[in-house]
């Protein structure tokens, strides 16, 4: 029998997420709906088998790095909260929210935060440099076979050299910050949840 | 008869609680139908580029933006919240509650007129309508396996072929009872004819009493033990089935060979297959596997839906066993389907077994209003080819190393 989704996520929990990422309470409930119906374990948590499990994922190039950002370092489980907390990122940016209580904490989907978590996918070590090995990692998985190492050594060369200010042969976050300015990161980076 | 109730009742209490909900202006209805986020119908090249628009781009050489990422990323993140396939593998959520607690997924405590509705109607189908279904089923095979056996006795003619075609509508209508099965036959005059090949989008193993309840197929499957191996010993007694032992599935030109031969001999009936080899759950069709539509003689297209309204028919495997989906089924208000005879299909000059495979499944799912989808069925239990991976990496490439004033000439 399917699981009973809103008797097993209390209101409290339901206000606290709403809180905390932005999204409205029937996107709450239905992605509660979406992440049980992921969670083959029933156990409350997501592990890496049951994002592996969905085969568009599977087939993205950046599939594990994309699933690695749900999981927090060092940890094999995501339970809801963590899982909306990643989403939340992908909000799209609302006017009236730009217009907020400036004082109020950054919310999870703003032009930083996207970025940060872009950035994350690059940063494999998480030691908030993008090294040039580790730029050409990330390289590799993109293109598979199809590019020679020397090419992509290159690729990877021209990159750094273009967006690297300080000299240290890596790309800070502030200076992916710079290298992207003129990207609409609000439009690439968000996804239209339906109410 | 006892199915104008069966339908009559929970279309009185469906209303019921529609005009309760908007009196009390209760969240009853989620729209389901437009799934949770919207995607953008974009390609991997056309979003890329659209990204390098807005980047410092004058290079003439392999082009890289850090940018490409965010293509990656989204389309990830949204397969994560929505994705075409592994919601196919599971029961389909009604948009409005129909008083099985089967089906309640999202559905909150509204009144206590609809709980004592739905205390009744637990009342009604256990111990009214299961009981009689329960007696029909094994009134119904006991009949076949008697019946068959007889008239396996008789001589190979043309009274024995009469009398089988008999035995088993019989037998079959008795079973479509059991279930209460309401079902509308469309379009027959496209009905399967003698040397061809029956195709259908798969859901429950029950469209096979679906199917055989309007005319008489041949069956193809694997040998079973226990009390599915009598029913096929049976059944091969009195008219020509294709049983294969495990063993010989994996041997394709054998069962190839098999199917040619039953196909070419004109006074056999037509075979029935269902090319997705596993159950979907009726909101789309998934890969067709090829082999059917390899040996050449016609093929008759079915589509076969089921209103999830009454009964929800997709029998999830990995859930529940046989027996106990019979038992749901056979506890279900009733089960209400469609049945699509489809104008019949030769495969065309120039055109491989895919390809026709491919139109044959698109008319299906054209037919039964169902999506049609390149995807595996086998998807369900196997993990996805690493060819497909490959592919986006090949066409990302292709981007990385194309100079882009090259690809704006167009």
């Amino acid at each position: 029998m399917g699981s009973r989704a809103s008797t097993l996520l209390r209101e409290e929990e339901i206000e606290e997420i709403k809180k905390e990422t932005g999204f409205s309470h029937s996107q709450i409930t239905r992605l509660y709906s979406r992440f049980t119906s992921l969670d083959k374990g029933e156990n409350g948590t997501l592990s890496r088998e049951d994002f592996q499990r969905i085969p568009e994922l599977a087939i993205n190039p950046l599939g594990d790095r994309i699933i690695n950002a749900f999981f927090p370092e060092g940890e094999d489980q995501v339970n809801f909260r963590g899982f909306m907390r990643t989403l939340a990122h992908f909000r799209p940016i609302e006017d009236n929210e730009k217009n907020k209580d400036p004082t109020a904490s950054e919310p999870l989907n703003s032009r930083t935060n996207k970025l940060l978590f872009a950035f994350r996918l690059y940063d494999l070590d998480r030691d908030d440099k993008i090294s040039r090995d580790e730029l050409l990692q990330v390289l590799r998985m993109m293109v598979g076979v199809n590019i020679s190492d020397e090419q992509l050594g290159s690729i990877a060369d021209r990159t750094i050299q273009e967006a690297d200010q300080n000299g240290d042969n890596s790309i800070s976050f502030n200076e992916f910050i710079k290298v992207l300015e003129k990207v609409d990161v609000e439009q690439k980076m968000s996804i239209r949840f339906l109410h | 008869m006892f199915s104008f109730h069966a339908i009559f009742f929970p279309q009185w209490a469906t209303l019921r609680m529609e005009r309760g909900a908007k009196e009390k202006n209760h969240h009853l209805y989620k729209p389901y139908s437009n799934g949770i986020i919207a995607k953008e119908p974009s390609s991997l090249e056309q979003e890329i580029h659209e990204l390098r628009g807005s980047a410092n781009s004058l290079r003439s050489e392999p082009e890289f933006e850090m940018a490409d990422i965010f293509y990656f990323c989204r389309r990830g993140v949204e397969s994560i919240v929505d994705d075409e396939v592994t919601k196919r593998f599971s029961a389909q959520e009604l948009e409005s509650w129909n008083l099985l607690t089967r089906s309640n997924y999202n559905f909150r405590h509204i009144s206590v007129r609809l709980s004592a509705l739905w205390g009744l109607g637990v009342l009604i189908r256990y111990g009214f309508l299961l009981p009689l279904r329960l007696t029909l089923a094994v009134t119904g095979v006991g009949l076949l396996l008697v019946l068959t056996t007889m008239v396996g006795f008789l001589p190979n003619g043309e009274l024995r072929t009469y009398l089988s075609e008999k035995v088993h509508l019989i037998c079959y209508r008795i079973c479509v009872r059991a279930l209460t099965a309401i079902i509308t036959y469309h379009n027959r005059e496209n009905k399967p004819k003698n040397g061809g090949i029956c195709v259908a989008n798969h859901t429950t193993p029950i469209d096979v009493i679906i199917l055989a309840n309007d005319g008489c197929y041949s069956m193809v499957g694997q040998v079973h033990g226990g009390l599915m191996g009598i029913i096929q010993r049976a059944m091969v007694k009195s008219s020509p089935h294709i049983w294969f032992e495990r063993s010989e599935v994996k041997d394709r030109h054998h069962v190839a060979k098999r199917l040619g031969d039953h196909v070419a001999d004109k006074t056999k009936q037509p075979i029935l297959i269902f090319p997705e080899g596993t159950c979907i759950n009726n909101t789309s069709v998934m890969m067709f596997k090829k082999g059917s539509f390899e040996i050449g003689c016609t093929v008759y297209p079915v589509a076969i839906k089921y209103d999830p309204r009454f009964g929800d028919a997709f029998w999830n495997s990995s859930k529940f066993g046989i027996v106990n989906y019979l038992l749901r089924m056979m506890s279900s208000w009733a089960i209400v389907c469609s049945v699509w005879y489809l104008p019949p299909m030769n495969r065309e000059e120039g055109e491989d077994a895919v390809q026709f495979a491919n139109r044959v499944k698109a008319a299906i799912a054209a037919q039964g209003g169902l999506v049609d989808l390149l995807w595996d069925g086998g998807l369900k239990r196997a993990k996805v080819k690493d060819a497909f991976k490959e592919e986006q990496q090949k066409l990302y490439s292709k981007v990385l190393t194309v100079h882009p004033a090259l690809y704006c000439a167009h």
